[in-house]
């Protein structure tokens, strides 16, 4: 269901501002949201001034607050661990430059997440989702005796599908998702079950096909494109969404 | 993703505009419901125009003195524009149907394209039908 407001528990108050540093001239505030699981206090926004000539990457954290809570690995793009709402957008915080953002940095959770703690927002039902697309290779025919093979021409459908890192991105972008996440699978659920359908080596389409002739899983996709906008990897989960409606009623003819 | 396994989690903010911001297609979206549901109402001010027209001369005065004042114009003017929007959005989804236009350049220009067609075309028939 359309949700306009967050509900009593999740409203955000403002937090603590911390000093600024001494000496710098340099200086850019960052608002983060903050919550702790261990306090029974609402989520709030804390303020941080950062030196930028002397930062690099997890600044606050080591140097300022170590309470911050984020999950991070790879800092090049790979892990998908690191996506958060930066100035009002979702993108992978070690890719996303801060010279792309102006004035005051705001940094959120992913968007109608429940929250972990700080930026950490619960995956295991977005996980769920795609676990339930079957995101393997699904065969009927024998195991041959050396690998699966694939044309070149079949190999490049895969192209701007296989690079999803499962960030979280783009589901958490789609207002779909936040009103109807419970039963709409969202664009990276859907992106992958594109993957495997188009897969020519993947023998269960017309199963995967079955799966998704739901009124919620795949069909509460509106073409809003915040997914596609919004994607760190550049990748096109709207336009895998329409090729899955198209292939259903292709399959009609 | 409302109330899956939350526990007493708070939900993480996500208000278009405010927490997430808002980009054209978003917004065309936003406004193709809209221009839908206010359609839906302009048609039920069109009935209401009909019945007075068919309870006789007083009760269709009574209608057509609201109808044809300002701010019926006004709603009038409205209905006009969000149904030339809703009609080009409208095709614009069964292009992005048949697979094409999925490029963010593309829904971009689309997107500014049915602006502007609406603009005109709104003006075109409110011309023509004065």
């Amino acid at each position: 269901m359309v949700q306009l407001t967050l509900p009593k528990n999740s409203r955000v108050v403002v937090g603590k501002t911390w000093p600024k540093p001494e000496g710098a001239s340099n200086v850019r505030t960052f608002k983060i949201y903050r919550y702790n699981p261990d306090e029974s206090a609402n989520p709030r926004v804390d303020t941080y001034f950062v030196d930028m000539d002397t930062c690099g990457p997890i600044k606050i954290k080591n140097e300022i607050d170590p309470t911050l809570t984020f999950r991070r690995s790879c800092r090049e793009g790979i892990c998908g661990s690191c996506a958060m709402n930066i100035d009002g957008i979702n993108t992978l915080a070690c890719i996303y430059g801060l010279d792309e953002v102006k004035g005051e940095v705001k940094i959120y959770p992913l968007p109608h997440m429940p929250v972990v703690k700080d930026l950490i927002p619960d995956l295991t039902h977005f996980y769920a989702q795609h676990a339930s697309i079957m995101p393997w290779l699904e065969t009927a025919t024998n195991t041959p005796e050396h690998e699966w093979r694939q044309s070149i021409e079949d190999r490049k459908k895969l192209d701007g599908l296989y690079e999803c890192v499962m960030c979280a991105s783009c589901s958490t972008s789609c207002p779909s998702y936040w009103w109807n996440g419970d039963r709409y699978l969202g664009p990276a659920a859907l992106l992958h079950a594109y993957r495997w359908i188009i897969d020519s080596r993947d023998e269960a389409t017309g199963q995967r096909l079955d799966d998704l002739e739901d009124p919620f899983k795949l069909y509460r996709c509106h073409t809003i494109m915040n997914c596609t906008r919004t994607c760190p990897k550049g990748l096109n989960p709207a336009r895998a969404i329409a090729e899955v409606k198209k292939m259903m009623v292709e399959r009609r003819l | 993703m409302a109330d899956v396994n939350r526990g007493n989690r708070p939900l993480s903010p996500f208000m278009l505009g405010k927490d997430y911001r808002l980009q054209l297609n978003s917004a065309l979206s936003l406004a193709h419901r809209i221009t839908g549901i206010g359609m839906a109402l302009a048609a039920v001010m069109t009935v209401f125009w009909f019945l007075g027209l068919a309870y006789g001369p007083e009760s269709f005065r009574t209608v057509d003195d609201l109808v044809t004042s300002w701010i019926g114009g006004l709603v009038l003017l409205g209905s006009v524009a969000a149904l030339w929007f809703h009609l080009l959005n409208g095709v614009r989804h069964l292009v992005w149907d048949t697979g094409h236009g999925l490029e963010i350049e593309q829904t971009d220009l689309s997107g500014k394209a049915i602006l502007a067609a609406t603009a005109v075309l709104t003006l075109l028939t409110w011309i023509l039908s004065y």
